[in-house]
């Protein structure tokens, strides 16, 4: 049982959670993430590891609504507790003075990059990065991301702040102004690190994307997290999961996490209908007992 | 008082004995059990029990005994069960097996205690896995555990992974008066017993209660500690003040075929299919979140011929398959597959494809498995196993429809504790080095056995390197030697 210390939406739909997990907290590196259980019914999920805090035990994670565990996982609270958080998994990332790095995340992803910024920033890098979101509302840790970065831009995709337009054009503006990049670090939705990947790989920009397959165990145990890097199956849990950019191929990633759609939106739909008559009646709704419950246990 | 092995209490002369047939094991019946998840067999009653056990010849060279891994006295045990003490017999074998509701269910008994069984040279073998899983569960009826008290040593000791051969480490040594806490990185207890062999074929009600009965000894188990990153050997050895530490991460890692298609949805290794269905419950979504392909109606087909595959193509005709192929690239004799497993899996419909494996697997443009190109297999000089090499027949590809494919074609070695821990020596292939007698590793104070040394193997094997090290755990928590 972990317990939820701290829990604050960031924006809507995406929160952060503080959670109480001491020996996770004690080994976090920039780049790994635990993988968590709400509730006995649950399935495993992935989430990077945001932040941690050693002498207090915490670790952070910040959480987007995506389907049904994730939704849910939203609707807890500080005082509230999960069942299973089981890390830090995954290969740390590789954190150097490579000079100049950008440092890409695109919306969640900006929460999963935010590690990996502060350390190379500590490593001596020049640390410039861009965060992209869909719209105002979903821009997410500004202020963190400052102030690790020697220059931060941001763009939405509707204008509603910042600049209007997708990180690619931020990246592109820099090559074309003639900045020297040494690494790009692209953290966020499939279509944008194969977007960044693509860019780069024309002007010879080394530049490491985090992956986020299905995974079940994240132990090197199931082999369900495969992914297809330069033609080779890789477990992204172990072998991951932050990968070479161009080696990805992204097109068997985005297939591979379309295999459960059908049962991904019958659950969904099924949660939303529970919610709906909970807001209705005012009765506890099932599922969100079902993980509440996971307290007294 | 217990009766002595001495004199026998058997009112049957070996004559008669012989005429005894062996008394059938009730089970559900093949087309009801093809589409539940209840267990297949049964169990004796008490009556058929005794009447089995009468069938023993009571062998001055109990060659049963000689080929038990663990050396059960089955001679002694199964003439308690003649004269109706269950719960001697139960205290019998646990001398020498701590798990034997489950040992009773999987032992590969063909190829041991039954294999060499004396009366198998003219009739069927005794039902030895049967008596002792009757045995067991009776014991579990009744409720008779006794809690042993001992005086504690002081001593504490970490055992990393809940398979059989860290339980039967942490059983042994918690009698021994060690304190002993177990460290798992799935949130359940058991190992393989849990997460791969499915529910038909071993209840997790009879796993849980064997743990239950840990936990009422003193064994302490936290869950969601992956050993290696959320603390590592040397932390628990150098902080956590652990005096020594055991390792029985087992074979961890699925071997995939590497030919093309393997990427494509509907093919899965057999440790992901295994582990959605009974770890995670998928086969009872939507009660629980854990998503699995719809196999209703479904062609489905299992890749290798060991007890796995047939694990996971019984669970896939559970779950609705229309057709369920097994394709092995041997012939039926040299499948590693327990027999009584290959015996259900036929009477249930399994269609079993010898000599055959896929050369590709096709798509429908979209990214969905639709077809396997398979090829027929002809078998040719031994190979380094012993067994003639398959070699594939020119001409003979054939395409095979198919919605999903398991591939279950074997393990190797996970690497997590073994690359974190320093000093701790591996062989070629990834797995631990221990020694045989003592399974004392490379690194004082640490110990290893099951899998994870031997490479894919069986539960009573990890038990047996589970029992040898509590052993020599033993000798050196008291004396300090290495
Ligand atoms: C290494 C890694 C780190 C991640 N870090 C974060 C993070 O910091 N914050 C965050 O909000 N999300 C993160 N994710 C993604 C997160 O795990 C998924 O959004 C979540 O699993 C979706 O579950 P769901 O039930 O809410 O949605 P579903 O409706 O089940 O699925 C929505 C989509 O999420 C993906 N998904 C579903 N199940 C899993 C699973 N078991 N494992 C991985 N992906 C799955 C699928 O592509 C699916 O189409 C990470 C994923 C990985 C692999
Ligand atoms: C599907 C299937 C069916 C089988 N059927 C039979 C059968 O019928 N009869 C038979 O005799 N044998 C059978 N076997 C083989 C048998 O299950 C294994 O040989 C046996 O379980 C090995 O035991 P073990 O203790 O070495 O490890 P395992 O049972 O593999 O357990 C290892 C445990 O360690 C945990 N672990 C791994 N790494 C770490 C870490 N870093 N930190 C913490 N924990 C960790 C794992 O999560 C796991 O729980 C079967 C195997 C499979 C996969
Ligand atoms: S433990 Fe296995 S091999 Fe030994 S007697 Fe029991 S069933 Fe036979
Ligand atoms: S070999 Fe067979 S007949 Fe002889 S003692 Fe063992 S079980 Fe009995
Ligand atoms: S999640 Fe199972 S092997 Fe990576």
């Amino acid at each position: 049982m972990f317990k939820i210390v701290h829990a604050q939406f960031l924006a809507p739909g995406i929160k952060r959670f503080v959670i109480q997990a001491p020996r996770i907290a004690r080994k976090q590196q920039p780049g790994q993430f635990v993988i968590l259980r709400i509730y006995e019914e649950g399935e495993r999920i992935p989430v990077t590891i945001e932040n941690s805090d050693p002498e207090k035990g915490t670790i952070n994670i910040v959480v987007q609504s995506a389907g049904k565990t994730t939704t849910l996982l939203n609707t807890l609270e500080t005082g509230d507790s999960i069942l299973d958080v089981v890390g830090p998994l995954g290969k740390p990332s590789d954190i150097r003075n490579y000079g100049t790095v950008v440092v890409v995340g695109g919306g969640v992803g900006t929460a999963m990059a935010y590690p990996t910024a502060v350390a190379l920033k500590r490593a001596g890098n020049r640390v410039i990065s861009i965060v992209g979101a869909r719209n105002k509302e979903l821009v997410i840790l500004e202020r963190e991301m400052r102030e690790v970065s020697d220059a931060l831009l941001i763009t939405t995709d509707d204008g509603s702040y910042a600049d209007k337009g997708f990180v690619t054009d931020k990246l592109r503006q820099l090559i074309d102004n003639g900045v020297r990049i040494d690494l790009v670090v692209a953290v966020g939705p499939i279509v944008m690190m194969k977007a960044v990947s693509e860019l780069t790989r024309k002007e010879k920009i080394h530049t490491v994307v985090s992956l986020n397959p299905i995974m079940i165990d994240g132990t090197g145990m199931c082999g369900g997290c495969r992914v297809l890097i330069d033609g080779k199956s890789e477990f992204a849990c172990v072998d991951g999961p932050e990968f070479d950019g161009h080696k990805v191929n992204f097109e068997v990633l985005v297939q591979r996490n379309g295999m459960y759609r059908t049962a991904e939106q019958q659950s969904m739909e099924e949660f939303k209908r529970l919610q709906k008559a909970e807001a209705e009646e005012g009765e506890v709704c099932a599922a969100t007992s079902g993980a509440r419950q996971g307290e007294q246990r | 008082m217990s009766p002595t092995a001495s004199k026998s209490k058997n009112p049957l002369s070996p004559k008669e004995r012989i005429k005894v047939p062996r008394q059938l094991m009730p089970e559900q019946p093949a087309e009801v059990r093809a589409h539940n998840f209840e267990e297949v067999n049964l169990g004796y009653s008490p009556e058929l029990a005794q009447q089995e056990a009468l069938r023993c010849l009571e062998c001055a060279k109990p060659t049963c005994t000689d080929n038990c891994p663990v050396g059960i006295d089955v001679k002694e045990f199964v003439q308690r069960i003649v004269i109706g003490d269950f719960l001697g017999a139960a205290a019998k074998i646990r001398e020498a097996n701590v798990l034997p509701a489950i040992t009773g269910r999987v032992c590969p008994q063909e190829d041991q205690c039954e294999g060499k069984c004396l009366l198998s040279k003219k009739v069927k073998p005794l039902g030895i896995g049967y008596l002792e899983r009757f045995v067991a569960d009776y014991q579990q009826r009744m409720g008779t555990h006794i809690v042993p008290t001992v005086e504690p040593t002081g001593k504490k000791v970490a055992i990393v992974g809940s398979g059989p051969s860290g339980l039967t480490v942490a059983g042994d040594l918690i009698q021994k008066g060690h304190k002993v806490r177990v460290f798992e990185a799935l949130h359940e207890i058991g190992g393989v017993l849990v997460y791969g062999i499915p529910e038909f074929r071993l209840p997790k009600q009879i796993v849980r209660e064997q743990i239950d009965y840990m936990r009422e000894m003193g064994v302490e188990f936290e869950t969601d500690v992956v050993v290696g990153r959320t603390v590592t050997i040397d932390e628990l050895l150098e902080q956590e003040g652990y005096d020594a530490v055991f390792i029985g991460t087992g074979a961890g890692l699925p071997q995939f075929m590497n030919i093309p298609g393997e990427h494509l949805n509907g093919v899965y290794s057999a440790n992901e299919f295994l582990t959605r269905i009974n770890l995670m419950k998928a086969y009872k979504f939507p009660e629980y979140d854990e998503p699995m392909l719809d196999l209703h109606g479904k062609d489905v087909a299992v890749i290798g011929g060991g007890n796995t595959a047939l694990d996971a193509i019984r669970s896939a005709l559970r779950l609705g398959a229309r057709k369920a192929y097994v394709l092995y690239r041997r012939s039926e004799a040299e499948m590693p597959a327990r027999a009584e497993e290959v015996h259900h899996a036929r009477e249930e419909g399994i269609d079993f494809q010898m000599l055959t494996a896929p050369v590709e697997f096709l798509s429908d443009g979209k990214g969905w498995l639709t077809t396997a190109r398979c090829v027929r297999m002809e078998l040719g000089e031994p190979d380094a196993s012993g067994r003639r090499r398959p070699v594939p027949m020119q001409g003979s590809e054939f395409e095979l429809p198919l919605s999903v494919a398991v591939i279950a074609i074997g393990t190797t070695a996970n690497p997590i504790v073994q690359s974190t821990t320093l000093g701790l020596g591996t062989n070629k292939r990834g797995y631990i080095q221990a020694s045989e007698e003592t399974q004392r590793t490379t690194r004082k104070g640490v110990f290893a056995g099951g899998d994870i040394v031997t490479g894919a193997a069986t539960v009573i094997l990890a038990m047996g390197a589970g029992r040898r090290a509590a052993n020599s755990m033993h000798q050196y928590l008291t004396t300090g030697e290495w």
